[in-house]
């Protein structure tokens, strides 16, 4: 009995140990962003590593969740004959959830084990060590750069993947279930209001934070070699994944709910 | 050299383990000023370790190190970073930044520590590649795209190119064939001649500790069991330092089979 409470208490301080960590890591990253010198070259190409080459994946997922959403919410509304408001839900599910939360996973998937990849091979290569005896800061170098590119390009890619989405329910409704296009466009726009995009694009910054600090704090304290890195990769995709789907509820409830 | 010269590096009773195991269990060394010191030991005595402590990407629990006469442990980060630019250092696998070309890896500390002009550093980086015997042409490249011996003639490059005071060398030989082993050798002893640096070297390579070093300390369980000049070696009296520079398996040695 003894033991078992001692086991839980072991894995309970690990855990607490764990979070002051990644709090104390989080910490560091911010405040790098706002310190000098800075790094706008590794800025920009972090940037264009999320923002631009993410565009096809986040792309072809939003244009079928849109495409999707019309043809089920078309079957299902026909039964209390409301079809009528296939275009909202469209609009309203995708730029308040579906937007973010699958531009979020998706990203994860790619940008997320990307930077775990290449920050943990740092690690165990030394060529994090050997930054330091360079007088550079990891936490400048690598982090920082990493974290800010992550908070500022998913809103970016969440407002095309909303307009792709959006568009993918057009071409459904339109050219499969018979709508007019132009009361279809109208449906969109009419119950859209600012707080769904806002509120979504809440969404995606958090998001984008959260994605690269997990590929950066799993990174940067892999050890052991591949197989250090592999676990470290793996860690960041599942432990990005479950923040987004927690936070997609608490920010959810912090706009919507009562 | 007279006595009361300060060091430039001082380990004085240094202290360092992970969990309960005990890597660093009490460590008394002193280097000079343009002197080259060797510290010889098995594989996982904690020889980079060391290194490692004194570089400040470590910190030991007890003792002290010093360096100029400035203690180091538990230094301000502005403190430290003045201090870390009197070091180079060259990282048992090279640690070359496979996403920088050659030239931009030896150009990193002008440039990132100190503002250098990008053209300027260019300039630099292909004199520091001449220098360890690489074309021109390498400069272009890839890490990814040298072999291990050019490789680690790229980081000697990146290790001397701020004209550090103080040099560090975690087993520059391991891994090439004898041949390279001793290009390499001679490049240490020239670069360090050059800039009239102070090094302190780490290796299992007899061959190499005789030739780039003034003095060799031998590790063993943690501690530095026996120091003295190079030509001292082969008469140490001490029969741990004979059973490693001989390299027999027989002796007061036991390799330690579980980590
Ligand atoms: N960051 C670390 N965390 C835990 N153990 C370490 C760490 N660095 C080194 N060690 C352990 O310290 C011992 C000495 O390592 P090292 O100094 O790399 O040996 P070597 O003499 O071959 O350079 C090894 O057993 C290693 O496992
Ligand atoms: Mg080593």
């Amino acid at each position: 009995m003894i033991e078992l409470l001692a086991t839980v208490g072991r894995v309970f301080i690990g855990f607490l140990a764990h979070v002051g960590r990644l709090a104390a890591f989080a910490g560091t990253a911010i405040s790098h962003i706002f310190r000098p010198p800075f790094y706008l070259r590794l800025l920009l190409r972090s940037m264009i590593e999320i923002g631009y080459y993410s565009l096809p994946v986040v792309g072809l997922t939003a244009i079928f969740s849109g495409m999707v959403l019309a043809l089920q919410s078309y079957t299902g509304f026909a039964r209390f004959s409301a079809e009528g408001a296939v275009a909202t839900v469209v609009v309203l599910s995708m730029t308040r959830e579906l937007g973010p939360v699958l531009a979020g996973l998706m990203v994860a998937g790619r940008i997320g084990a990307s930077m775990a990849a290449e920050i943990g091979t740092m690690r165990v290569t030394e060529q994090i060590d050997a930054l330091v005896t360079l007088s550079t800061n990891p936490f400048k170098y690598l982090v920082s750069p990493r974290i800010l590119a992550g908070t500022l390009m998913l809103p970016f890619l969440v407002v095309i993947a909303d307009i792709i989405g959006v568009f993918g329910g057009y071409i459904v409704g339109v050219y499969k279930l018979g709508f007019n296009p132009a009361s279809y466009i109208k449906a969109t726009w009419e119950y859209l209001k600012l707080v769904d995009v806002v509120s979504g694009l809440t969404k995606a910054a958090v998001f984008g934070f959260l994605i690269s600090l997990m590929g950066c704090y799993h990174g940067y304290y892999s050890k052991g070699g591949a197989q250090g890195v592999g676990a470290a990769t793996t860690n960041s995709v599942v432990s990005a994944a479950i923040l987004i789907l927690v936070f997609n509820y608490v920010i959810t409830t912090l706009y919507f709910g009562k | 050299m007279t006595m009361t010269e300060q060091p430039k590096i001082k380990l004085t009773n240094v202290h360092k383990s992970f969990g309960k195991k005990v890597v660093l269990d009490g460590i008394d060394l002193s280097v000079a000023k343009g002197e080259s010191v060797v510290v010889i030991g098995g594989s996982g005595t904690g020889k980079s370790v060391m290194l490692k402590s004194i570089l400040g990407l470590l910190t030991p629990e007890t003792g002290s190190i010093t360096v100029d006469g400035e203690e180091v442990i538990g230094m301000g980060s502005r403190d430290r970073s003045r201090i870390m630019r009197k070091f180079g250092m060259l990282f048992q696998g090279g640690a070359l930044f496979d996403s920088l070309k050659v030239w931009e890896n030896v150009a990193f500390g002008l440039i990132q520590g100190g503002q250098m002009e990008r053209t300027q550093a260019y300039a630099i980086a292909l004199e520091k590649l001449e220098q360890v015997g690489l074309a021109p042409s390498t400069a272009e490249l890839w890490p990814s795209e040298l072999s291990g011996g050019m490789q680690k003639r790229v980081s000697l490059a990146r290790a001397i190119a701020t004209k550090p005071e103080i040099i560090f060398f975690d087993e520059p030989t391991t891994g090439l064939d004898p041949i390279m082993a001793d290009v390499i050798n001679g490049l240490i002893v020239k670069c360090v001649k050059e800039v009239g640096a102070t090094a302190l070297s780490i290796t299992h390579d007899m061959a190499s500790a005789r030739k780039i070093s003034d003095r060799i300390a031998m590790l063993y369980k943690g501690r530095l069991i026996w120091v003295g000049p190079s030509k001292d070696i082969d008469h140490s009296g001490n029969e741990f330092v004979d059973q490693f520079i001989h390299g027999r398996a027989d002796g007061p040695i036991t390799m330690e089979l579980r980590a």
